[in-house]
């Protein structure tokens, strides 16, 4: 019983560190510039919950083993010890929160500091079940919305006519389009519930929060089309909420939005 | 001490009703409670059941299905709303009717008294409202099946404004929505109950020379997972009492302005979704602590009575189990980072998010420090209370990840918190339950369960949640995103479902093996071996009375404790331990 039980432990050890290897899957690619600072972060804590993990286990499975009811003597009368208490709480406060105070600097490049004024602005604003996709336009400057202007078909976001700014922004459905190795300054808005603006290859996930307009921000550093999935649950079609981000180059952008204005 | 137990003193039932119905005996109470939660677990247990299913094969027909389910399984394949519905009601039956009843209010309610040698609860007719406003709650819950529109899908944590806005949101969200709500404003008020009795009895009823650190730390749990109760319960009532008004009431707490649904325009203004966050994980956080810190107590208890040897830190256990409580109320931030929660914010919630590793790995150490130079008795309590500690260090070390801010952003809402949440608060909070049923079901019914088909279900279902939830994280690594009804519409999801499949199989695996606990528990209760006063060799003061114990406990003895909860493998003592009740050693005079 006890050696079964030690040997289905370890096994269950082994078994993990192999999955875990990455040769079962991992994430997916990555294209922007803070992912590669994320999973940096993220192999680092796998290093220290590997080792916790693996020490904690393999000690239960030997102790469970060694310390099988075997006649003879008494168990060790004790009732512990007071310094590799202290010892223990030492080590992993500084290990935990030394991981944590790492990890925050990721945490502030992505949110706290301040973005270059000729960064490209999209208003991301998510309805169940699609992603609309707002740009100001050569002016820079998105038009006023209204919430009675807003119609599914004809005015997804409500934009108002009257304003000036608003006559050359340019909205899309479900396809986002930026140039490669640009800032991108996203405002991220709902219409009716809580969603979540997910792209896996960028390492971003931001929840678009009815009521509130969250400022976010990303540079992709590789061209192509990658998925954008909806990670907050928002009702009967969570699940195939999906958007298209196309990362291309400057020129192929200018010449993307143009299309898009006229149309 | 020993006076104010008097009280609490009342005579034996007469009546059946009086008895087993509408019964002020602790005891009674608890197996009512326990049997509930029985009730929910399996209940739960089929709901995932269905879900796995969907999700390994999404486009399989099962006519089968549809014969006992017409609405959700039309033409066989389940419906994405009969999916959402499914896990919301796992999620709301498990976390409140199983995680949050069975360990507290079964056990809590049952053994709390006897092991500070009182004769009952402060407040008996108190503990009586409690079990029956949570089986009134349950019966609201069950009832949200089969109202028009079927059970809500707003998930467990019913996110505003998705389950503020009706039926124009979704299907579920009409009157099963408001079912939900009454049921768990219900719940909040039974859980406030059984709260305030459980710290009065803890404080005022303890027998004589039982002081606080004589307690067994299964009782240093209940009392801290009380006092958590009591704080965060009253939030949670609060926050299901906003949302219903806004639903019903045409307030705006958690609606903002200029919502257009469905191209509906909303006409409330000023709410904040964010609002109803902070409220629910306020409660949520602690909750998850409510869950699980009976089972640290019972495989405390578990491990030293079976390794014969005291618990190894027994001071360091109380503060690391006060640690956690107090330290879980700081950190519900951590549900948020992704929110639109303030950037600073999110910096001070990661930081003490961390910092309850602390008091974590105290506990992992010392139940390590426990068994080391033991003399290790396998029952089929021991095994459940090792597979406790390997669950609880798989599935605590990972919140080392989540509780980062910029590794959590990737890992969000994808299956590793699920795998997570399962691990920990989920299934090692449930072998914490199975530990305390196959060690304390010879004092509850007298009789002793089957040790051979105990320990297959030990070994199947250690093996089961092993192989369901450690695959689990890495599909989150991959973006398996939670709560998909299923995975086939992305691309990058596309890899994932053969893991879904084998997820699935170990999933079906595992819950048929739970048949042999209930085959057990049945068996158990009607034919099982005549169980002796203390057939585990125990210390503490349930195993000095009879199996099962009369009305007032102790059959009219008053006692008193001369010992601490674990003296196992004493030198000079005449046994190899001593109960709390035995009279000095000389030695230690």
């Amino acid at each position: 019983m006890a050696l079964a039980l030690a040997i289905l432990i370890w096994a269950i050890v082994l078994a993990s560190v192999a999955l875990f290897t990455g040769e079962f899957g991992w994430f997916p690619p990555q294209i922007s510039e803070h992912g590669e600072a994320m999973d940096a972060q993220f192999n680092l804590t796998l290093i220290v919950v590997a080792i916790g993990f693996i020490l904690a286990q393999v000690a239960l499975g030997y102790y469970v083993w060694r310390y099988r009811d075997r006649s003879g003597a008494r168990a060790v009368y004790t009732h512990g010890n007071a310094k590799v208490e202290v010892a223990t709480v030492l080590i992993t406060a500084v290990t935990f929160v030394t991981l944590a105070i790492i990890g925050q600097r990721v945490w502030i490049g992505l949110h706290l500091e301040d973005m270059p004024e000729d960064a490209v602005q999209v208003e991301v604003t998510a309805q169940q079940f699609a992603w609309n996709f707002r740009y100001p336009g050569p002016d820079g400057k998105f038009g006023k919305t209204a919430t009675r202007l807003i119609n599914d078909q004809l005015n997804p976001v409500g934009v108002d006519s009257r304003d000036p700014a608003s006559s050359d922004d340019v909205v899309t459905l479900n396809r986002m389009a930026v140039p490669v190795n640009r800032d991108i300054r996203l405002t991220l808005r709902s219409k009716d519930v809580t969603h979540s603006f997910f792209v896996p290859a960028l390492r971003f996930k931001q929840d678009t929060t009815p009521g509130l307009a969250v400022p976010g921000h990303f540079k992709a550093l590789k061209t192509g089309e990658y998925e954008i999935a909806c990670a907050e649950l928002c009702g009967l079609q969570h699940y195939k909420m999906k958007g298209f981000l196309m990362v291309m180059s400057d020129q192929e952008f200018e010449a993307w939005l143009k299309e898009r204005a006229e149309f | 001490m020993s006076d104010s137990a008097h009280p609490a003193v009342h005579p034996a039932p007469t009546t059946f009703i009086r008895k087993w119905v509408f019964s002020t005996d602790h005891k009674i109470i608890g197996i009512q409670y326990y049997f509930l939660a029985l009730i929910a677990v399996f209940t739960g247990l089929a709901l995932s059941v269905l879900m796995r299913l969907r999700l390994a094969w999404p486009a399989e027909s099962w006519p089968w299905l549809e014969k006992i389910f017409p609405v959700g399984f039309e033409g066989g394949v389940m419906s994405p709303e009969f999916y959402l519905a499914m896990l919301t009601m796992h999620g709301t039956i498990m976390v409140f009717f199983v995680l949050t009843t069975a360990p507290q209010g079964g056990f809590g309610n049952y053994f709390l008294p006897i092991q500070i040698g009182a004769h009952d609860m402060a407040f008996p007719v108190l503990n009586m409202l409690s079990f029956w406003v949570t089986f009134l709650s349950m019966g609201v819950m069950f009832a949200a099946f089969f109202v028009a529109g079927g059970a809500p899908i707003s998930g467990w944590t019913a996110y505003a404004p998705l389950s503020a806005l009706g039926e124009v949101a979704g299907p579920g969200l009409g009157s099963g929505q408001d079912l939900w709500i009454i049921s768990i404003a219900l719940f909040c008020v039974a859980s406030l109950l059984g709260a305030l009795n459980f710290i009065t009895t803890v404080l005022n009823m303890r027998t004589k020379g039982m002081s606080l650190m004589k307690m067994p730390l299964t009782v240093w749990t209940w009392f801290t997972t009380a006092i958590l109760a009591l704080l965060s319960f009253p939030v949670l009532l609060a926050a299901g009492i906003l949302l219903l008004l806004d639903r019903l009431g045409g307030t705006s707490f958690f609606i903002p302005a200029g919502l257009v649904v469905s191209d509906t325009v909303i006409e409330n203004s000023g709410g904040s979704p964010i609002l109803w966050q902070h409220l629910f994980w306020f409660f949520g956080h602690p909750e998850v602590y409510i869950a699980i810190l009976p089972g640290m107590g019972v495989a405390s208890q578990l491990l030293s009575t079976f390794a014969r040897k005291p618990i190894f830190g027994y001071h360091a256990m109380v503060v690391a189990i006060f640690a956690i409580g107090m330290l879980g109320f700081f950190v519900w931030g951590h549900h948020m980072f992704v929110s639109g929660l303030s950037p600073f914010s999110a910096l001070v919630f990661s930081i003490l998010t961390l910092a309850i590793g602390v008091p974590s790995a105290i506990k992992t150490f010392n139940w390590l420090g426990t068994l080391w130079g033991g003399k290790i008795r396998f029952t089929t309590a021991m095994l459940f209370a090792i597979g406790f500690v390997s669950l609880f260090v798989s599935g605590g070390i990972t919140g080392l990840f989540l509780g980062q801010t910029s590794v959590d952003v990737q890992l969000h809402d994808t299956y590793f918190p699920v795998a997570h949440f399962h691990m920990i608060m989920g299934v090692a909070a449930i072998f914490g339950i199975f530990g305390a049923t196959y060690y304390w079901f010879p004092k509850m019914f007298g009789r002793m369960l089957h040790e051979g088909l105990g320990k297959l279900h030990f070994w199947l279902t250690f093996i089961g949640v092993n192989a369901i939830f450690i695959p689990m994280h890495l599909m989150g690594i991959m973006g398996q995103l939670r709560r998909y009804a299923e995975s086939t519409e992305f691309k990058f999801m596309e890899p994932l479902q053969p893991y879904q499949e084998f997820v699935t199989i170990a999933a079906f695996v595992t819950a048929a093996a739970q048949l042999l606990f209930l085959v057990n528990f049945v068996w158990g209760m009607f034919k099982g071996r005549k169980a002796t006063e203390n057939p585990w060799e125990a210390t503490t003061l349930e195993w000095i009375t009879a199996s099962p114990p009369p009305h007032d406990n102790f059959g009219g003895r008053e006692l008193v404790v001369n010992h601490g909860a674990y003296e196992y493998g004493v030198p000079g003592a005449p046994r190899d331990y001593v109960m709390q009740t035995d009279p000095p050693l000389e030695s230690s005079k």
